[in-house]
């Protein structure tokens, strides 16, 4: 009795506030503390709880579970929603360096003076006030690994930010999470070299043996002590295994080339795109690659002609670790929304928790933040994203974001 | 594939499934689906019956007499809604006009599209069943644009669509804003490219004025001129001009030249549309409008919203939506109609939307759009709600024809894509058509 009246002190709260369209006062409220409930809450790591409740506190989750077992703090704002699931996790992108103006100004993700050019940061590119940031935060995205394009041997380095902050420091938590790698086409050029899919692993290969090599002299340290390089420090990285390389390869004997180099070098790698990793499942499984898959919605042409539906949940079915991405617009539309892509894997293979997990849970995985965010676990960062409806039908809305505990998004989309 | 060919390799072929219902075939009844009309409320559980590529009859269970020869296929659960008619599209990889100029009404994109192109396989699978195939937005007028049925062909002639006097249906592509903008002879500002089209319909009313006082007189008929010839079809109304156009300001231009040569116009993408719904109202201009997943790219459409399809219903325009394939992909393309639910169009206009009303921007809605007796029997066949992202195509039917079918390999493969999904389609070895 003492549970129901509670709750009903809450929602009676929530339906005024409702009425009146504002929150409560912040006089009113136990300003850390945030309740979210959902008539389905989807964890991404158990069974889905019906008339689930999440508590906040200071940025984080301090509970969640069944409305019934789970102690609501008094005096605190509460949402309401027919869903609730982990903040969404893009887990490749360029949002926030390739901006929606679409001009030479505010495109920052290929720089292309150079085939390889590991030494490009993304924190000293991103914009955390880009319009598109805001964009996919208003469907639910929480976390963003973003930063250089395909399109270069080596393009640059990525980063891991919340899809809010003013600066990059409010936004960024992981500043450097990745080296951008392209094996393919993608890696050719016109002009200038490399103008072959052989020339280009010819230069990546040639570029590691060189890393390796100043690797060995910088830990041998006195004589033979290499001036610092700023290229070979960040390849050195990767060679280490401090970093993966994420290599983006759609081609089967493409993807065949990325697992030679991995071999050769015993990197820890991470496969971006992989139209056809279908036909290597054996292989990325025997090597452990987690895949990063292109958006389902991709356009079937050039690389990715025979791009399939079901890539996704083929992955999952093999025991691959498979997580979906925006990925790179050059034109319209700018930038893809994962929620809309985790639906099409929904209809094409995956079941709702499958789908589900690659945007949240598998995503953080495999870019090593599951520690924090991913998942609505006690301990973790208070992402959440709320739903009227199924999130991945078409005509349900976006009704709520929280990040870190914070409410960004309250605008039905 | 002829139909005659067709019904010869059926027949050397057996045993297959029964896939036509063309003339000579007997007639053709799916029972038990939900039928969803467009140009009438829902049958919960429908008859439809094909006869000679056409409908026959529709109706709930019970109230459609069955012809006693009629094969019958049990489609219960299952829902059939007209074929999808998508009125912009650039499958088939078409190029119009080239960097000449930035006006080509002479260029005619029939010419330029190849109907093996994986992309129009893709099409059938997404239930699309009619679509207008154009040039680029490059230009300010790139060239005619062709309306296709999507029939099992392996010649362009074997999808054109023709009037009773043989004529070939479609319209003239033309756009404005930043697209066409470029170095010389191309425009450089807005206002030059609106003074170039004046020109150039200008010397088409001079043509068309010259032809009228020559009578027919050979020693006074001005030599033929083939983009003259096209942009005074445009001028009498007898091709439409379907109009690439984004920004607030140059949607109110179209409707400026619209008014001024008289030419019928469809406004296409319409990004800033709902921003001046009443003037495009007022102006019945009908709209084909474009849902895509953020805004940007350009300029111009940075304003772009899944909102566009409802402001404009609200308002009383026309709308139809379009895949602009490939910007968005064919077997997606009740996506767009669903999106616009979601903010706000209502259900019976966004269906609408890519059924009968984008076939009345084609003129073709008196043969399609609706499942009604005596239009052609294109049909989709889904596995459940139209709007929803659970549902699949399972058959694409044109002309009492099977197109697509989900439940072949072949089929699958052009749904799903997969390896060698990209290829192109090889002409017909054996077996009926079954690629």
């Amino acid at each position: 009795m003492k549970g129901l009246a509670r709750l009903a002190a809450v929602f009676g709260g929530f339906l005024a506030c409702a009425a009146s369209g504002r929150f409560p006062s912040a006089a009113a409220q136990d300003a850390g503390v945030l309740v979210v409930r959902g008539r389905t809450v989807h964890t991404a790591v158990g069974a889905p709880i019906e008339d689930g409740i999440v508590v906040c506190r200071d940025g984080k989750i301090a509970a969640v579970g069944p409305a019934a077992t789970v102690e609501v703090p008094g005096g605190a704002m509460v949402l309401e929603a027919a869903v609730v699931t982990p903040g969404l996790i893009d887990a490749h992108s360029v949002v926030g360096l390739s901006g929606r103006l679409n001009q030479p100004h505010d495109q920052d993700q290929l720089e292309r003076s150079a085939p390889v050019q590991p030494e490009l940061r993304a924190v000293d590119a991103y914009d955390p006030r880009e319009a598109l940031v805001a964009w996919v935060r208003s469907f639910g995205v929480t976390t963003i690994h973003t930063g250089h394009a395909p399109g270069a041997v080596i393009s640059g380095q990525t980063l891991v930010a919340k899809t809010t902050g003013e600066t990059v420091d409010e936004a960024v938590f992981v500043p450097f999470a990745m080296v951008a790698a392209t094996i393919g086409e993608g890696a050719t050029q016109d002009e200038e070299p490399p103008g072959t899919r052989a020339k280009a692993v010819a230069l990546l290969r040639q570029e590691l043996v060189r890393a390796k090599e100043y690797a060995t002299g910088r830990d041998a340290g006195g004589e033979k002590q290499p001036d610092r390089d700023l290229r070979l420090e960040t390849l050195a990285a990767v060679l280490a295994g401090e970093r993966p390389l994420l290599v983006t390869a759609h081609r089967a004997h493409d993807i065949a080339a990325a697992l030679r180099v991995r071999e050769e070098f015993g990197l820890r790698m991470v496969l971006d795109g992989g139209a056809e990793a279908y036909l290597m499942l054996d292989e990325l499984r025997a090597a452990g690659i987690p895949v990063i898959v292109h958006p389902t919605m991709a356009r079937a042409g050039g690389e990715t002609k025979n791009l399939g539906m079901e890539t996704p949940h083929l992955l999952q079915e093999a025991g691959l670790l498979a997580a979906l991405q925006s990925g790179y617009e050059s034109y319209v539309p700018k930038t893809r929304v994962v929620l809309f892509e985790a639906a099409i894997a929904a209809r094409y293979g995956c079941t709702f928790a499958d789908a589900l997990r690659l945007v949240t849970i598998d995503a953080a995985r495999i870019l090593g933040i599951d520690a924090r965010v991913g998942s609505l676990e006690v301990g973790k960062d208070a992402d959440l994203a709320l739903y009227d409806g199924d999130p991945f039908e078409y005509t349900t809305h976006c009704t709520g974001v929280v990040i870190e505990g914070e409410v960004v998004s309250r605008e039905a989309r | 594939m002829s139909p005659l060919a067709l019904l010869g390799a059926l027949l050397a072929c057996v045993p297959l499934p029964r896939d036509d219902a063309q003339e000579g075939g007997a007639p053709l009844a799916f029972v038990g689906a939900r039928l969803v009309p467009i140009a009438g409320p829902d049958i919960e559980r429908g008859v439809l019956l094909v006869r000679g590529g056409k409908i026959a009859a529709i109706g709930a269970a019970g109230e459609v007499e069955l012809p006693a020869d009629a094969e019958v296929r049990d489609v219960t659960g299952k829902t059939i809604m007209p074929g999808l008619v998508c009125t912009h599209s650039h499958i088939g990889q078409p190029a119009g006009a080239d960097r000449s100029a930035p006006i080509q009404p002479e260029v005619r994109v029939l010419d330029a599209i190849d109907v093996r192109d994986a992309s129009i396989q893709r099409a059938q699978a997404g239930g699309l069943t009619c679509v207008n195939v154009m040039p680029g937005s490059g230009h300010l007028l790139s060239g005619q644009t062709v309306y296709l049925k999507l029939r099992d062909a392996d010649t362009i002639e074997e999808l054109l669509i023709r009037d009773a006097a043989g004529r070939i249906a479609g319209g003239i592509k033309m756009a404005n804003g930043t697209n066409s903008r470029r170095d010389p002879p191309f425009p450089g500002t807005r206002a030059k490219s609106a003074a170039l089209v004046r020109a150039q319909f200008v010397a088409a009313q001079t043509y068309r004025d010259k032809l009228a006082r020559a009578a027919g007189d050979p020693e006074k008929v001005p030599p033929r001129d083939l983009g003259l010839e096209a942009l005074v079809e445009v001028l009498e109304g007898r091709r439409v001009v379907h109009h690439h156009t984004h920004r607030h300001d140059d949607i109110l231009t179209v409707l400026r030249l619209s008014e001024e040569f008289g030419f019928r116009v469809v406004l296409h993408h319409v990004s800033d549309g709902w921003k001046v719904a009443g003037e495009i109202a007022a102006a019945r201009a009908p709209c084909s409008v474009i849902v895509i997943d953020s805004p940007g790219g350009k300029e111009e459409a940075l304003d772009v919203d899944f909102k566009t399809g409802g402001v404009l219903e609200r308002a009383g325009v026309s709308v139809s939506f379009h895949t602009d394939d490939y910007i968005t992909d064919s077997r997606l393309f009740l996506r767009s109609p669903a999106l616009a639910v979601r903010a706000g169009m209502s259900r019976a206009a966004a269906l609408a939307a890519v059924t009968l009303e984008a076939a009345r921007q084609l003129e073709l809605d008196a043969r399609i759009g609706s499942l009604e007796v005596g239009k052609d029997a294109d049909l989709a066949i889904l596995d459940g709600d139209p709007l929803s992202v659970y549902t699949l195509v399972l058959e694409t039917w044109v002309e009492g024809v099977r197109v697509f079918d989900f439940a072949s390999p072949e089929g699958r493969l052009r749904a799903l894509g997969g390896d060698g999904a990209g290829d192109p389609v090889l002409a017909d070895l054996c077996c009926g058509g079954e690629r």
